[in-house]
């Protein structure tokens, strides 16, 4: 083999290594087709009080501290400002915000979209990747064992592999106009600029976020399951303001994700050849309502920051 | 006021562009604004602005300068209602309460040890503080005023080292309507759901948070 042919070898090995880094490319929450749940009443996760006091109550404590201070706590996995319980809201535990106990019972699970069985650290290794625009946590590493050991525990007691009330985001029917971005700005400065400032920037209290950034370099990257516009169109509606839930309208949850998300914000990491038309094409056109490559005030958006 | 303080006002004002159209704040502070109702911030607020805490007079020292405008705005107003402040905040001048609020807003904060919601926790308040009530709707108090509570930015102020009556003071205040001057009744949806113990417990636990106690 000569140098050159070696080179290329290099090349060609390099370029799927570079895919094979994203440990789940589709973020989307597992669907079983299972019938109507039995029951209307969310599983109740266990007490922090009721913890043991032993390895097994430590190492919880540690996957907690991680879930609620994740930019201190795992700062080599952390691309932005944010941390896990900005959108798993009360640590995690709450119903209808994504719950923990809601996602860890759904794994490992097969999966069409990479034709293998996923567990729940590739679930997790993608939220860094993606959510926190940062890179995968090792499989067997710290990190992971204890953020895997924090969700085992406030599964206590949950049936496995069955959908659970309260574990997604309520989904909001679209406006029937569709969205409309003048409208989520106003409903943007009126509510939410207080807490995540003018310009979608958040608010620190020295050098830690306080108040997350929503759009921008510290914010969640374009392939953030957040992106997508009926996504945080249910968050919000569910959750913002913060601890006034419920109190948009659902039209308003939706103009105002809508705004959220026509602001540019860090690259999809799964970038296909540096063209945002294909990385659009491959991931993006079928992932719920989003504008990643859309033209919105003359500039396409999806150009990372 | 002696002359060593007249002449340092003096120096003030002729190193200032704006020296006409500012009040100084030393003498606003210390001896009160032109109107005699706007009485001396110094009897109750303390010669540092680090508050009174026997008597439930909050620490004005390092809070944000927009933050303490609108609450003198609010007071004259009533969207705050407080008999002592009231009257006071209607005398002072804008460029007074401009002035004063500026030089309370340069002192040093308290330098607190940052607890956030990674600690564990003992006890109602703490908990509260840190944990929330969700069940109920309630955020962790550290959710929105910064670990500790050392406050964020010109809306949600500090709490650490406030005087525990201070601040059970004003989340009944809220809990009552008296005090209805937050943005998107965001503090009043929170008194209006907790009860007389948590307010007590959550006050004494952010009363602790001082230089000296348990935020050292």
């Amino acid at each position: 083999m000569n140098i050159q042919t070696s080179a290329l070898l290099l090349i060609a090995l390099a370029i799927p290594a570079r895919a094979a880094d994203i440990a789940m490319e589709d973020q989307s929450q597992i669907l079983t087709g299972a019938g109507a749940p039995a029951s209307d009443q969310y599983f109740q996760p266990p007490q922090e009080r009721e913890l043991p006091d032993n390895a097994f109550g430590k190492l919880v404590q540690e996957g907690r501290a991680i879930f609620v201070d994740t930019k201190n706590r795992a700062p080599e996995y952390v691309g932005n400002g944010l941390a896990c319980a900005n959108c798993h809201l009360d640590q995690g535990r709450k119903a209808n915000s994504a719950p923990l106990w809601g996602a860890y019972p759904m794994y490992p699970a097969y999966r069409k979209k990479n034709d293998k069985v996923n567990s729940y650290a590739e679930r997790v290794q993608g939220c860094f990747q993606f959510s926190m625009n940062g890179k995968a946590p090792e499989a067997d590493g710290p990190v992971i064992a204890a953020l895997s050991a924090y969700s085992y525990w406030l599964s206590t007691g949950a049936p496995t592999g069955q959908e659970l009330p309260g574990r997604a985001y309520p989904e909001v029917p679209e406006p029937e106009g569709g969205y409309d971005l003048a409208k989520g700005e106003q409903v943007y400065t009126a509510q939410c600029a207080v807490c995540h400032g003018a310009d979608g920037e958040g608010q620190k209290a020295g050098e830690d976020y306080v108040f997350p950034p929503l759009w921008g370099a510290d914010s969640f990257n374009w392939g953030a399951g957040m992106h997508r516009i009926n996504t945080a169109a249910a968050f919000i509606k569910e959750s913002m303001p913060l601890g006034k839930g419920g109190t948009l309208s659902d039209e308003d949850a939706w103009h105002v994700a809508a705004f959220m998300n026509s602001h540019e914000r860090p690259q999809d990491p799964r970038l296909i050849d540096g063209s945002i038309e294909k990385t659009r094409d491959r991931f993006h056109a079928n992932d719920g309502v989003n504008l990643y490559g859309e033209i919105v005030n003359g500039q396409m958006l999806g150009k990372g920051i | 006021m002696n002359v060593a303080h007249w002449s340092l006002a003096g120096l003030l004002m002729a190193v200032s562009a704006h020296a006409l159209a500012v009040a100084d704040p030393v003498t606003v502070y210390n001896q009160g604004g032109v109107n005699p109702a706007a009485m001396a911030c110094v009897t109750c607020h303390g010669t540092e602005g680090e508050g009174m805490a026997a008597a439930g007079f909050p620490r004005l020292a390092g809070l944000s300068a927009n933050h303490m405008k609108k609450q003198l705005a609010d007071f004259a107003s009533g969207e705050r209602a407080n008999p002592i402040m009231q009257p006071i905040a209607v005398a002072l001048s804008s460029e007074e309460a401009e002035a004063v609020t500026m030089m309370l807003a340069e002192k040093p904060p308290l330098d607190v040890e940052r607890i956030g919601r990674a600690s564990l926790v003992q006890g109602l308040g703490q908990t509260l503080a840190l944990r929330g009530a969700w069940d109920r709707n309630i955020p962790e108090c550290v959710a929105c005023h910064g670990p500790s509570g050392v406050g964020v930015g010109d809306a949600f102020p500090p709490l650490a080292g406030q005087p525990a009556q201070y601040l059970s003071s004003q989340l009944n205040a809220w809990r009552q309507g008296t005090r209805k001057n937050d943005p998107n009744d965001l503090m009043g949806h929170i008194a209006r759901n907790l009860t007389d113990e948590e307010i007590k417990a959550v006050s004494e636990y952010f009363a602790t948070l001082t230089e000296t106690g348990a935020g050292k």
